[in-house]
């Protein structure tokens, strides 16, 4: 099986400071890859170099054998990355439904002079979109919010929201960082459904972020564990679980004796 | 408040066609009856202009035969005719919701305007506030998809309406005026009022390209920095027309024929309103609210926030010079120094009013402002003490606005309103 999502020998600075060295990732369609490691590796900052936020110093991106790198961060995103953020990144202003409708913009099929007269063709893709938006908030389970303002809604089903965002844009692979950021453990149980719910209706690659070892052993298939910008160990759940290396990096020496 | 919710009963069922053919009463007493008749009865030296407040101002005698003649003229009239209309209006009302909402809402512009163009056929003063509130609105509703929905704080507006009358005044002043500046028309002159929206858009194009100098700084910076080097801009350009004498330099330039009249201006008002309206409920529009509420999120959601700010300022700048060249024609005059800091602030005075992210907020905050600048106009110093302070306690009660975040909804505004649906809900509500 061809990888989906390459990234070989990625390096990157911030000033003098060495963020991510070497780093190598290979996502096959529809895998599921964790990403861990303790606070301050590099974690977030790999998906950022991956969609576009930063640019790499060295290395190579390609996703289905394009390269991706260098290319803006909406191009990347339209090219199939999906993520959600660390700290949900929701718009203030804007209810929930719209959130949606907002991620479809790199599909519409009508430009500005369309938006500006309001023209059968802007008006027949904007019903399209909303048909569409509603399909996913149901899948979500968030449709009876859909009119409200995103600062209303309880902490899991802004995460949902977050989620159904990211889906909306038809992506090939998904970026989730920390999506159980802050859950309580009923809301985890419920993250985990409904991961397991998009990998198997969108079919989609899914790449994650996690500090949550019941999660990350749960769902995922491949794992990397990340210390200082390095992979020290990757490998099925089961082989990580065990690895001295990756208990050190989390646990400290003492804990082991 | 038991007298105030049967007062609101007793109207809820007037549609908004009701209260326009009430209106329409009123101003066609007026029209017939208010200087022969009511005014000379009442002992006023002429049809007071402005609801009485200037007499009133200026003649603290004069107010009870104002307020007689306002309640005379419009109020009875109004509230009686309404009411009585009540059950045809919305008998109309329920044939046009059959239309096309379009053609409805025409209907409806077409007969306000008819009002407004009775109304304001009693003098020349009221065309001309009249005038001038709707070159305002333009303007407000053109900063706000800046300053609101785009959410960056954008000073250089009045750099931008400066732009816009400038190129459309030099426009027609070439073209079709024999004037002291450029000599004489180049074209005929009776083309000229064809021909003049293509000055106003020449003047609206030539603001939105000058945009660009603060657009693409905005990549970059956003908040106070921004907000200085649009200040810059508007700076710029101020010292830049008065240092060009072939276009007047500081002395200005005139000689503008009469190409706005009120309908023409009332026109491109409802063609501004109605396409902003467009775009900010369009998914491109509503890009601007996301690139201002999180533009990383807006990003990795495929939005493509560089072209967004570049197509808010554009789009403001564009209607800012419409209503910049509108300005020059209505005043057939003008010089530099209208577009300073002066100005810059009646605008943002405006915007913030009437609210953010709302156009009809906008218009709210363009129509109260600049009628209340005039009402008040005989307090004269007081004046910049009233206003300000009315600003100030909007601020504080309201910190987005009067009317914030929210968009027009023709559909609900034109509905008749039947007392059979209005009796259902009351005995569900019981």
């Amino acid at each position: 099986m061809s990888a989906l999502l390459n990234v070989k020998n990625m390096t990157h600075y911030f000033g003098g400071l060495r963020a991510v060295h070497n780093y190598n990732l290979n996502i096959a369609p529809r895998q599921i890859t964790g990403l861990i490691g303790p606070n301050g590796a590099g974690k977030t900052t790999i998906f950022n170099l991956i969609t576009g936020i930063y640019t790499p110093a060295q290395g190579t991106i390609t996703l289905e054998n394009e390269n991706i790198k260098g290319l803006e961060t909406n191009e990347i995103a339209a090219k199939g990355v999906g993520r959600t953020f660390q700290n949900l990144a929701l718009w203030r202003h804007i209810n929930v439904l719209d959130h949606i409708k907002m991620a479809h913009y790199s599909q519409l099929a009508y430009g500005l002079f369309g938006s500006f007269f309001n023209t059968p063709a802007c008006r027949r893709e904007e019903t399209r979109v909303e048909e569409n938006s509603y399909r996913l908030l149901e899948l979500f389970n968030i449709k009876q919010h859909a009119n409200q303002l995103v600062t209303s809604l309880p902490y899991g089903a802004q995460r949902r929201v977050e989620m159904a965002r990211a889906m909306a844009i038809n992506p090939k692979v998904l970026f989730l960082d920390e999506p159980t950021a802050g859950m309580t453990p009923d809301e985890l149980v419920q993250m985990i459904k409904i991961i397991k719910q998009v990998h198997k209706d969108f079919k989609v690659a899914i790449f994650l972020i996690e500090h949550r070892m019941k999660f990350v052993m749960d769902l995922c298939q491949h794992i990397q564990t990340l210390v200082f910008g390095e992979i020290i160990a990757q490998g099925p759940p089961e082989k990580i679980q065990n690895n001295p290396a990756v208990i050190e990096a989390y646990l400290g020496k003492e804990d082991l004796t | 408040m038991e007298l105030i919710k049967k007062f609101k009963h007793l109207f809820s069922n007037i549609s908004l066609l009701g209260w326009l053919i009430g209106t329409l009463a009123a101003v066609v007493i007026e029209y017939y009856w208010g200087y022969d008749y009511i005014s000379y009865y009442l002992g006023l030296p002429k049809i007071p202009v402005l609801f009485g407040t200037l007499i009133m101002l200026k003649n603290p005698i004069m107010i009870p035969s104002a307020l007689a003649y306002d309640i005379i003229v419009y109020l009875i009239p109004i509230l009686l005719t309404a009411g009585v209309s009540c059950n045809f209006a919305n008998f109309l009302a329920g044939l046009f919701e059959k239309l096309p909402l379009g053609l409805s809402v025409l209907i409806h512009l077409i007969f306000f305007y008819a009002i407004l163009h009775l109304w304001a056929g009693i003098n020349d003063y009221r065309i001309l506030i009249i005038k001038l509130t709707l070159i305002s609105i333009i303007l407000t509703v053109s900063v706000n998809v800046i300053n609101g929905y785009q959410g960056e704080f954008s000073c250089s507006h009045p750099g931008f309406m400066a732009l816009g009358a400038y190129t459309s005044s030099i426009i027609t002043l070439v073209l079709f005026v024999n004037d002291k500046i450029f000599g004489t028309p180049l074209l005929p002159e009776s083309i000229g009022p064809w021909l003049f929206p293509f000055a106003l858009l020449g003047g609206g194009i030539a603001a939105a390209i000058g945009s660009l100098l603060v657009a693409i700084p905005s990549f970059r910076t956003r908040g106070d920095y921004l907000a200085i080097i649009s200040l810059a801009f508007m700076f710029i350009i101020k010292s830049a027309v008065e240092n060009l004498h072939i276009i007047g330099g500081a002395r200005g330039m005139g000689g503008h024929p009469d190409y706005a009249p009120l309908p023409i201006i009332f026109a491109w008002t409802m063609l501004c309103i109605w396409v902003v309206h467009n775009f900010v409920t369009s998914i491109f529009g509503k890009a601007l609210n996301t690139v201002r509420d999180d533009e990383a999120a807006s990003e990795a959601m495929t939005i493509k926030t560089r072209k967004t700010k570049v197509t808010a300022f554009m789009f403001g700048a564009f209607w800012a010079g419409i209503a910049g060249g509108l300005f020059a024609h209505v005043l057939a005059y003008i010089n530099p120094s209208m577009f300073s800091i002066n100005r810059l602030a009646e605008i943002l005075a405006m915007v913030y009013f009437g609210g953010l992210n709302s156009i009809v907020g906008s218009i709210v905050g363009a129509v109260s402002i600049n009628v209340l600048g005039e009402a008040l106009r005989p307090l004269e110093l007081f004046k910049w003490i009233i206003i300000p302070l009315i600003l100030i306690f909007v601020m504080i009660f309201r910190p987005y606005g009067l009317i914030s975040f929210k968009e027009i909804d023709a559909k609900r505004l034109l509905r008749a309103k039947n007392k059979n649906n209005q009796g259902i809900k009351d005995k569900r509500g019981v």
